[in-house]
């Protein structure tokens, strides 16, 4: 009970000290409050180009872990059989109950757009494909099983491509004429892709595995059987990986296939730790001069209140008690510091401007304030308040009270 | 068993290139409970100091101080704040009332270093001390709006809001006209008998030394007893 009326009794000094000072206290901590902002509003900044950087590779490598098994040629240098691959992978697809397969090809279709027809960098899916790559689309939508029954083949098209049709809306269904053989194909254009400015610059469009024979007629593959993806938990990712490729061996022969983790954390490094790294650095770094103005203006103001420490002492403070309780007025005030830059952070993070400004459009999922930044600012203000109170508080229990009491 | 007992107790100082300065030169003393002591002598004589380790602030460099029958010097830092603390008041000459916090956060302030009801019942304390002074309307005042009367009953109520068994006035009427000072000393022997609390007044003003039961001279760091007021007086 002693220790806790001592604990409390130093609390309620402290919080007069800052109550009495408040113009003071509110000056020094301008600082810490902005400081502790910066390095919260950092670390949830980074939390959004983190994201964004994290789809764009999950995009482009599919999310973790994303098996890839390409087997272009037998071991005698003879292209591989057609249907082999297909139904060895179909086999391993169902003894491990593997949900998330999809084929991938690329190829080229070409297109009658308005200016003349033009060759379109196409690749040819399965439905599952978007949510294996985050595949987002700003109008219309992805794939679904029903479209690989329609006798119009669907076709999900960029920004690029969706412009040279002239923007339709997708409401009314819009066709692409393709040229295919000596005949023509009319395809139906059922979503279009949300995409970077860079992936914008030429029309590009995915087509349903099913229905490229009828629309692809340029191979980039040479003859060679189409990619296969897997997404699978990671933690299976790398037993998983043996086995496949032991059973594909075994089904199609020792080396026809290979098989291969490609998303970005196949590594297992963290391709953002550098970047992590920084923007750490930075934070701290201003958190650190945020300190030294509190140190300086605490030392300042202590000097100032020795007569007052010599009466305490002469109420009964103990030095420890002293000690405690200019360490908790630093403490106090930055922990009040922090929350209101916590607090200023999350606005800032959290604006709709600045989350545009950051993701470039190009993030789905904006995640929410990182818990981790709130808990960053405030341990952050606890700590440069604790460090800030240390010098001051020593200073203090030097005091002699006899001198302090005549100061 | 006496409350204060000084046998021989002296108190020197290094002085950097010269011999210790002898500050107070065995002196003796003995403060019963609920006594009145008071101690004049010129300025250097000693009187801070001696206030100083009656109030457990400084420590002898030789001689016997005992405090409620238990000697001083066995006594270790913080047990020694401790009982500064429970048992001490201190009345200074230029109220030393803390900025900033109004009469009644000053009288409240020593409370936060007790412990059990008075720690948790502090402003009711304060309050109910405030209004004995005469001060129950000034509660809410900042210290720099009261006249020095006021000031220096704040201060009284203060030193006294732990209810100890000694009170320390260091000059109490030194920064007060006479009739002020006449008055604040009728308030403090009042508060002072009510909570039982023995009185200590250090002054070079002989008119309030008179007003004590034991009357000593400090001079040149040693104590005489004196006898009659009007020994005070000449």
């Amino acid at each position: 009970m002693r220790a806790v009326e001592s604990v409390w009794g130093a609390i309620v000094e402290a919080w007069q000290e800052v109550r009495i000072h408040r113009v003071r206290v509110l000056l020094s901590l301008i600082g810490v409050a902005v400081a502790v902002c910066a390095l919260s509003s950092v670390v949830g900044l980074a939390n959004i180009a983190q994201q964004g950087m994290t789809e764009s590779n999950e995009r482009y490598g599919g999310r973790p872990a994303l098996l890839s098994v390409t087997a272009s040629y037998a071991p005698d240098g003879t292209p591989m059989p057609a249907g082999g691959l297909p139904e060895a992978w179909a086999g391993v697809v169902e003894r491990h109950k593997i949900e998330y397969t999809s084929s991938v090809r690329q190829g080229g279709m070409r297109v009658q757009f308005r200016g003349g027809v033009a060759e379109v960098s196409t690749t040819a899916v399965d439905q599952p494909y978007a949510a294996m790559h985050r595949i987002r689309v700003a109008h219309g939508s992805w794939f679904t099983k029903e479209d690989a029954d329609r006798l119009a083949p669907a076709i999900v098209v960029n920004g690029d491509f969706w412009r040279k049709l002239g923007s339709p809306s997708l409401a009314s269904h819009p066709t692409a004429r393709v040229t295919s053989g000596d005949g023509e194909v009319t395809a139906v254009v059922v979503g279009v892709l949300r995409t970077s400015g860079y992936d914008d610059m030429a029309p590009t469009a995915f087509v349903l595995s099913s229905a490229a024979p009828q629309l692809m007629s340029i191979d980039y593959s040479g003859g060679a059987p189409a990619n296969l993806e897997a997404w699978v938990p990671p933690k299976l990712a790398e037993p998983l990986t043996a086995t496949i490729r032991a059973e594909l061996d075994q089904a199609l022969g020792a080396g026809a296939t290979s098989v291969n983790r490609q998303d970005y954390l196949a590594a297992g490094d963290d391709p953002l730790a550098f970047f992590k790294l920084v923007v750490g650095g930075i934070a701290v770094l201003v958190l650190l001069l945020g300190a030294l103005g509190l140190v300086n203006i605490a030392l300042v103001t202590v000097r100032h209140r020795i007569r007052e420490i010599g009466v305490r002492r002469s109420f009964g403070a103990t030095a420890g008690r002293v000690f405690f309780a200019v360490m908790m007025e630093s403490v106090v005030a930055t922990v009040v510091a922090g929350a209101a830059g916590v607090g200023l952070s999350i606005l800032i993070v959290k604006s709709p401007w600045l989350e545009q400004l950051i993701g470039q459009g190009m993030v789905s999922d904006f995640p929410p304030f990182p818990v981790e930044a709130a808990v960053i600012g405030m341990v952050a203000a606890t700590a440069v308040g604790a460090l800030a109170g240390l010098l001051p508080a020593l200073v203090a229990v030097r005091v002699k009270v006899i001198d302090a009491i005549r100061y | 068993m006496s409350l204060l007992r000084l046998q021989g107790v002296t108190k020197t100082v290094d002085i950097p290139d010269a011999d210790p300065l002898t500050i107070l030169d065995g002196v003796d003393l003995v403060v019963e409970h609920g006594e009145r002591a008071s101690i004049v002598g010129r300025s250097g004589s000693g009187k801070s100091t001696l206030l100083n380790i009656l109030g457990l602030l400084d420590a002898p460099t030789s001689g016997v101080f005992e405090f409620d029958g238990r000697p001083v010097a066995r006594l270790r830092s913080g047990a020694r704040d401790r009982q500064r603390g429970a048992d001490v008041g201190f009345i200074f000459q230029q109220f030393n009332l803390l900025s900033g916090r109004t009469a009644l956060e000053n009288v409240m302030t020593p409370l936060l270093y007790a412990s059990g009801r008075r720690f948790w019942r502090r402003r009711a304390i304060a309050a109910e001390i405030l209004d004995k002074v005469g001060l129950g309307h000034r509660m809410d005042t900042m210290p720099e709006k009261l006249s020095g009367g006021e000031q220096q009953r704040v201060a009284i109520a203060r030193a006294l809001v732990r209810e100890p068994r000694l009170i320390l006035a260091d000059e109490p009427t030194g920064a007060l006209d006479v009739e002020t000072g006449t008055s604040v000393m009728g308030l403090l022997d009042s508060v002072a008998t009510d909570y039982g609390a023995a009185l200590v007044t250090i002054t070079h003003d002989p008119a309030i030394a008179a007003l004590a039961d034991e009357r000593h001279r400090l001079d040149g760091g040693r104590l005489h007893p004196l006898g009659s007021a009007q020994d005070v007086a000449a």
